[in-house]
């Protein structure tokens, strides 16, 4: 397979977006295409989850190539839950590498804000097993919460550990002017003062109100190209050196011990024997925190951190900026927010700025490889990417 | 002749008890003082209002313009026994909620408006309303009605209220929903929260000045979509509204 190449970068504010949903796709494609220096595409991929359910959209792919003019390039919508961003940019790097085409658009969209938070819910929910779950009235945050439950009995992990990881996390979405979050919370509020427990309610104990991401509006996009194409292109190079994907049962009851994410130590362990590094050589990661508890569960099943033990690297403080092992420094799903379509590309969109240098004040010094963890359906669906900066 | 007229026009306040201040942290960390103002304040918070009237998002507008009318009677005695509660935030003005007694024992909830989004601002200014309400006025019942979703999300949902639609509410004659003795020791643990008496240097910096907020709600960007947002979520509306004003025909 040829090697592939990021030659642009692009993205929107998270949060509330008062425009349709085929431009929150197609403006950052258009900073892409400026930041790559570059006005004509062969391939668009639109990474999107419920433009048909909760937009009243489909056919986004038609709509967002026509809204940049970049008929009569191909387009096609993926989704994959969650996962749907990297996904697409798995997409776009089968259809670079192996020759079908130089230049590949891969932008990710969802306009989730269109309706209420209940109905955003339940619109998530619909990726759980249909008979098994969702009709029990099974909704991500209730899984988050009993696997949370089977974490804290096994390894020790408490509300404190998952209070660490809302406020490492949301408190760096400051420093991302695009993140949906620019709040700062702190320990005091949200768990120990006596306002606490209402300021941080239960949502589905053991989890709170702030171990849980927004629901966000939002776009992302990166543009792929193949080694041809990057030579004309004035940007740092930074490949998209491995992809790994692995699945798991549907449903999470099936599953032989649930608080092992297989998917994710799969997915991980690809995407690294593809870019021919490991864990010990990442620099910088954004891992997909929906729930806190995933932050330090895929921590471990990535291979970061033994299992058991991302917690007490949480403790020590090597997730946090300045530590060993950054995660999250965007600010993280639980920060920049969580438009589930564009969250994969949104990651990638991170860790591309950090491979580059350009993060400001979020830059984590000297970073040369960069790793996405972005996590479908409850752990069954999962994609891993691996960034190396060549120069 | 003037003099006289105005005995005629002023209602005759009951003698309210005065709400004690109190102060909450918040998520943030931040300390928030409530406490209640009088028409001296009037035309401070007056002025932090009125950028508000302007924002068409999540009702701003409406209850921005209802809560400035109300302070304005408050100040000029155009209303009869209302009160109102400030939030600061380091003297910054974060919300304003007020009401009014109808008659001893029974509370009437006009408005509550948040300066700074997120971390409950809005909901403790409100518990603290309904605090004064039921603890201080001794009410039995507080009629309360929304006029955004947030707001019915908060106060109908949070507080399970009852019904009362039998009774009008003062905002709109619109059909009230009624905030219980009963209800609200059931919600008390949970969503009436704050400490007493206020420290002397927090409470000084609160009453020192009510500061504008930095950092209020702001106008949408696109004014067609936010609408849209506002009245139907699937755009459907504005999409027949517009076909209609294009070919001047009702196709539905």
């Amino acid at each position: 397979m040829r090697s592939v190449y990021v030659a642009g970068i692009g993205i929107t504010s998270f949060g509330r977006l008062e425009y349709p949903l085929a431009e929150i796709a197609a403006y950052p494609a258009m900073m892409a295409m400026k930041d790559a220096g570059l006005t004509e595409v062969e391939q668009v991929y639109v990474a999107n989850m419920g433009s048909g359910r909760i937009n009243h959209q489909t056919g986004l792919a038609s709509a967002v190539v026509d809204t940049l003019s970049l008929t009569p390039a191909g387009a096609e919508v993926i989704e994959n839950g969650p996962a749907s961003g990297a996904s697409a940019l798995k997409q776009g790097m089968l259809a670079v590498g192996s020759g079908m085409y130089d230049v590949v658009l891969v932008t990710g969209a969802e306009r989730m804000r269109e309706v209420n938070n209940l109905d955003a819910t339940d619109f998530i929910a619909t990726l759980t097993h249909p008979l098994s779950e969702y009709v029990y009235g099974v909704t991500l945050p209730a899984h988050a919460a009993m696997f949370t439950r089977l974490y804290m009995a096994k390894y020790g992990v408490t509300e404190r550990h998952l209070a660490m990881v809302a406020v490492k996390n949301q408190n760096q979405a400051m420093t991302n002017a695009f993140a949906h979050l620019q709040q700062r919370i702190t320990i005091e509020g949200i768990l120990d003062s006596p306002e606490a427990m209402t300021n941080n309610p239960y949502v589905a104990e053991p989890l709170r109100f702030f171990d849980c991401c927004p629901v966000s509006d939002g776009g992302a996009c990166l543009i792929l190209v193949s080694e041809d194409a990057m030579a004309g292109v004035d940007r740092p190079w930074v490949r998209l050196a491995g992809v790994g994907q692995a699945t798991d049962t549907h449903a999470v009851a099936e599953r032989t011990d649930p608080t092992e994410l297989t998917a994710v130590r799969l997915a991980a362990e690809r995407s690294f024997a593809m870019a021919g590094c490991g864990p010990a050589d990442v620099d910088v990661a954004e891992l997909h925190d929906a729930f806190t508890i995933l932050e330090i569960a895929e921590s471990e099943e990535a291979g970061f951190f033994g299992k058991g033990e991302g917690h007490l690297a949480l403790e020590q403080g090597e997730t946090c900026h300045g530590g060993s092992l950054p995660i999250n420094v965007s600010g993280g799903l639980k920060g920049r927010g969580h438009p589930v379509g564009a969250t994969g590309i949104a990651q990638a969109h991170e860790i591309v700025t950090q491979l580059r240098h350009e993060a400001g004040a979020r830059q984590v010094d000297d970073a040369a490889i960069g790793f996405t963890c972005n996590f479908g359906g409850f752990g069954n669906n999962v994609v891993c990417l691996t960034f190396i900066k060549e120069r | 002749m003037a003099v006289d007229l105005e005995k005629t026009l002023r209602p005759i306040d009951a003698d309210l008890p005065p709400y004690p201040a109190k102060w909450v942290t918040l998520a943030s960390g931040d300390e928030m003082v409530i406490r209640q103002v009088g028409r001296d304040d009037v035309s401070t918070l007056l002025a932090h209002v009125e950028p508000l009237i302007h924002v068409e998002r999540d009702y701003y507008d409406i209850v921005a313009a209802r809560v400035y009318a109300e302070l304005l009677a408050y100040h000029v005695h155009r209303v009869q026994d209302e009160y109102v509660l400030v939030a600061q935030i380091d003297g910054e003005l974060a919300a304003v909620v007020n009401g009014r007694q109808v008659k001893p024992g029974l509370g009437m909830s006009l408005h509550t408006l948040a300066l700074r989004r997120g971390l409950r601002i809005g909901a403790h200014a409100f518990a603290a309303k309904m605090e004064y309400h039921i603890d201080i006025l001794g009410h039995d019942e507080v009629l309360v009605v929304a006029e955004s979703p947030i707001g019915f999300r908060r106060w109908m949902i949070e507080y399970q209220l009852e019904e009362r639609f039998d009774t009008p509410h003062e905002l709109g004659g619109v059909p009230s929903y009624a905030l219980t003795r009963e209800l609200f020791e059931r919600a008390r643990r949970k969503l009436v929260v704050g400490r007493r008496p206020v420290p002397t240097e927090l409470l000084a910096k609160a009453q020192e000045a009510i500061l504008p907020p930095t950092d209020p709600p702001t106008a949408p960007a696109d004014l067609l979509a936010a609408t849209r947002a506002r009245y139907d979520t699937t755009g459907t509306a504005v999409m027949m509204q517009r076909r209609i004003q294009e070919q001047g025909v009702h196709d539905a």
